[in-house]
């Protein structure tokens, strides 16, 4: 996966093996996709749906861990006016057939043998791809230390809530931050408020680390905390941002 | 196939043009940045062939006899809408007075965009310099100040951001030309992609 | 009403397999522009738009333009002067 010469891209035939609510409008579908080729954490999937009369309908979703085999995972936020997140979490059957094609993106993916640390920042559904770095680090063995700033807009929004707990807990070096944008937790310090500086200076890592920083959700989150964090000193290159648009 | 996917609604509505579905909102496209542009530094401009310059500032362009065309608009990306109300000025009235040989024009914005058409398009009733949309003034991410509406061809052609129209005796192709859109762009014949 | 309805060039890497077989996002690009030299990941890629227009990051130029029809793609480079893409020795 490290060549820059990639497989061709072609549309493959997957299947749905199962579904797991993550919240009241995420979902996790495992998918099983044969011939899949393996993928690195950050790597997303194009999936393509096809009408009866022929039209087809495409849209990017991360993968959410690392490839068992040839079952994927992908969390897909339901978007209330989407043409293809509804189908995906409310319509498609155990079984049914969608095409995919992928993995694709090779910029924003950490690969294991990296050892910089990490600084993850997570808008929403953003955890995604940020939670197959998780993921991957753990499968790997690696002792990169990990730190994540998970901002969410009530913990009822909070996607993995349960598997972070337990990993944070659990898999040495890695740190996981919270912030709520419209209801914090009992018991929680401070206001809910939008990611600031204090967040991210208080809960990432020094510039002088040279981390490497991931930041995934909408496009005006990553540009507010890319912004804060080149303004802490970090290196443009460092930085690596992937936005989400409104389309669903 | 995906069982039970329907997709959005793609009409096979009579009087809508091949390959269209009808929308009720406003999509908003865009290829780059949203210009912003005061009035007071607005201008337009119409170049003919032979080099002589046609100005108007806001001031004057506002002053210019008003229409209130109401039309139905397609979008390549397969999206119509019906009825859309807009406020501006005929080109027919801003080229009365401009003297010009040429056969083609050049649309060209603020913000670099451009779009080619050929100058009988821009005349006969058929085409405006519009600054309001459904009785308010035009916003930015429609166009405002002022757009180019050209109903008859895909909305790629009506111009947002509108600053000038070149004329030619060339048809020179414009942003979307160059990168494989038709240079006419007739929805009805879905003339969608060069040579469609 | 926003200003910045992109997304990153990440997301040219699919479109731009369906034309080659190199991963174009993980290539490093100059702007013809204004000379910045950087990822191609990084670029801004404005989606909602009859092709894809890929601006720099720094000038906000156009680099990249990708337009697809139902059997031909369009790809027009003029604003890159050049793309270095890592080739693996040997």
């Amino acid at each position: 996966m490290s060549s820059p010469l990639a497989a061709p891209l072609t549309w493959r035939v997957a299947r749905l093996v199962e579904r797991r609510d993550e919240t009241p409008t995420a979902q996790t579908l495992v998918l099983d996709v044969p011939g899949w080729p393996g993928h690195l954490p950050g790597q997303h999937v194009d999936v393509r749906l096809t009408a009866p009369d022929g039209y087809q309908a495409a849209r990017s979703y991360s993968l959410a861990g690392p490839a068992e085999g040839e079952r994927v995972a992908l969390t897909v936020q339901r978007v209330p006016d989407g043409e293809v997140s509804p189908y995906l979490t409310d319509v498609w059957a155990t079984g049914d057939p969608v095409e995919v094609r992928g993995p694709v993106g090779g910029w924003f993916v950490w690969r294991p043998a990296e050892l910089a640390p990490v600084l993850l920042v997570a808008g929403g559904s953003g955890v995604v791809p940020l939670m197959a770095m998780v993921r991957a680090r753990r499968a790997a063995g690696s002792r990169v230390p990990f730190r994540l700033i998970y901002s969410a807009r009530t913990p009822a929004d909070v996607i993995y809530a349960d598997e972070l707990r337990r990993r944070a807990r659990d898999d040495h070096g890695l740190d996981v931050a919270y912030v709520y944008t419209r209801t914090a937790p009992k018991g929680w310090r401070g206001e809910p408020h939008r990611i600031g500086l204090a967040d991210v200076n208080t809960h990432g890592w020094p510039a002088e680390l040279e981390p490497l920083c991931y930041v995934c959700g909408p496009t005006g989150f990553v540009e507010t905390v890319a912004d804060l964090l080149v303004g802490l000193g970090h290196q443009p290159r460092r930085v690596r941002t992937e936005r989400f648009g409104p389309t669903g | 196939m995906s069982p039970g996917f329907q997709g959005r609604r793609r009409s096979a509505e009579p009087a809508l043009p091949p390959g269209q579905y009808l929308t009720e909102d406003f999509p908003v496209l865009s290829a780059g940045p949203t210009p912003r542009v005061r009035p007071d530094v607005w201008e337009f401009v119409v170049a003919t062939e032979t080099g002589a310059e046609h100005r108007w500032t806001w001031a004057e362009f506002t002053a210019l006899p008003q229409e209130t065309p109401t039309v139905d608009i397609h979008c390549v990306t397969r999206w119509s809408k019906r009825g859309t109300t807009w406020q501006g000025v005929s080109l027919d009235v801003l080229l009365d007075g401009v003297d010009t040989g040429a056969s083609y024009a050049l649309v060209h914005s603020y913000g670099g965009y451009t779009t080619n058409l050929p100058l009988a398009d821009l005349r006969g009733g058929r085409a405006w310099v519009v600054h309001g949309y459904d009785g308010r003034d035009l916003p930015a991410e429609h166009g405002g100040p002022a757009r180019l509406l050209v109903p008859h061809l895909y909305l790629w052609k009506s111009a947002k951001w509108v600053r000038g129209i070149r004329l030619g005796t060339t048809d020179e192709p414009g942003f979307w030309e160059t990168a494989g859109y038709h240079d006419y762009g007739d929805p009805w014949r879905e003339q969608r992609y060069a040579g469609d | 009403m926003t200003e910045m309805s992109y997304l990153d060039g990440n997301m040219l890497d699919g479109p731009l397999r369906e034309v080659f077989a190199v991963d174009l996002s993980g290539a490093t690009g100059r702007c013809a522009s204004c000379g910045t030299t950087g990822p191609m990941a990084g670029l801004r890629v404005y989606t909602h738009a009859p092709g894809l227009v890929a601006r720099c990051p720094s000038c906000a130029e156009v680099m990249l333009r990708l337009v697809r029809g139902p059997d031909r793609t369009w790809l027009d480079l003029r604003g890159t002067t050049y793309l270095q893409v890592p080739t693996p020795p040997g």
